[in-house]
């Protein structure tokens, strides 16, 4: 299963959720399909788009959160796991690409590639809907029971190691990051 | 368990004056507080709690609070982060990566352990490193240590974390927190 693939198929459904993702392939690859002022890049602080999710989460709990996490992201802070399920915002949905590496420095594997099971570990730590897929209908279909069923819910879908031949792209950090802030700004105005 | 003081309610830390910290980040609006709990910061955490009115996350390592505070911020809600200096070490690659790369606010109150006073051998060497490395990120910081200057001195950190886009710090210290 593709990344990539898997993106194109919710790309729809990120449409009016606030979309927080990870550094590397997985913001190159959804900036690939059409940036939106509602989505959010974090090119570093690896572990922290999840726990940005929850802050968003906790503030505006009739907002749709989408994270889009990653296997080496997520082992660098799963203490987020226990936090996010002790506060369980409804509408928090965090997706975890897992390739088992770390494809974005040269593919070194991660843990998940010897045996760690992030479901397990998502599971263990209270997060109430726990899942993992692995076909592009299966993650679609996940993705989107998991908003419809306004339950926090962590997808893992274990993806191949491949991704974009550039990381960096023409959106610069910062312009990313006042549209971002403007974006959720006129939400409260409507 | 007996004996145990498990939270902290026979510590001698000033009631009185975490109560005054608490009151003045609700003046600045403050409805968010993100903390890990280390004992200088019972009563404020406790306080947070209580009050409806504001939201409180316990946090299970102290750099998941820069992650929850830009997410208010970007959710437009001010948040303040309680941390000992040990949280703020830990703290760092967030703090450098997410708030100063975005040019995040961050308002965070950091309890000043390991200084003049310390009798814990285990809390020196963060004391030693807390303000040389405050300086060394480039992060404005003052001090909250005397009664009649803990509100204006909360009031100007955030004034000054919302107008330049950074992270602020400022130091809890003995002299305010500790009554012995």
């Amino acid at each position: 299963m593709l990344r990539l693939e898997c993106l194109r198929s919710i790309y729809s459904e990120l449409q009016n959720c606030l979309v927080v993702t990870i550094m590397g392939a997985v913001a190159a690859e959804l900036q690939s399909l059409g940036h939106r002022p509602n989505f959010f890049y974090l090119q570093h602080a690896m572990g922290l788009a999840s726990s940005m999710g929850l802050g968003l989460a906790l503030c505006l709990p009739e907002q749709q959160v989408i994270v889009i996490d990653g296997d080496g992201s997520l082992l660098m802070n799963l203490g987020s796991l226990s936090t996010m399920a002790r506060y369980r915002p409804k509408k928090l949905v965090h997706v975890v690409f897992d390739n088992e590496s770390l494809l974005s420095v040269g593919g070194f594997p991660t843990a998940t590639s010897t045996g760690t099971d992030l479901e397990g570990i998502a599971r263990a730590s209270g997060i109430p809907r726990v899942a993992t897929v692995r076909s592009v209908e299966s993650f679609k279909a996940a993705v989107s029971d998991a908003v419809r069923s306004s339950e926090l819910t962590t997808i893992i879908a274990k993806v191949e190691a491949t991704g974009p031949t550039a990381y960096v792209t023409d959106l610069s950090l910062l312009e990313n990051r006042f549209q971002f802030r403007r974006y959720i700004q006129a939400l409260g105005k409507h | 368990m007996a004996g145990a003081d498990l939270d902290g309610r026979n510590m001698p830390v000033s009631l009185t004056n975490s109560k005054l910290i608490f009151d003045a980040l609700k003046e600045c609006d403050i409805r968010m507080v993100s903390a890990l709990p280390e004992t200088w910061l019972v009563h404020l955490i406790r306080l947070a709690d209580d009050d409806p009115e504001m939201t409180l996350v316990r946090l299970a390592k102290e750099e998941e609070a820069v992650g929850v505070s830009a997410g208010a911020y970007f959710a437009g809600v001010k948040s303040a982060m309680l941390m000992q200096n040990h949280g703020f070490l830990a703290s760092i690659n967030g703090i450098v990566s997410l708030a100063h790369l975005y040019k995040i606010p961050l308002l965070m109150l950091i309890s000043y352990r390991g200084s003049f006073g310390e009798r814990d051998p285990w809390q020196t060497q963060g004391g030693n490193v807390t303000e040389p490395l405050l300086r060394a990120l480039g992060i404005p910081y003052s001090f909250l240590d005397a009664v009649e200057t803990v509100k204006k001195r909360i009031r100007q950190a955030q004034t000054l974390a919302e107008s330049s886009l950074q992270p602020v710090a400022l130091l809890l210290t003995r002299d305010l927190m500790w009554e012995e």
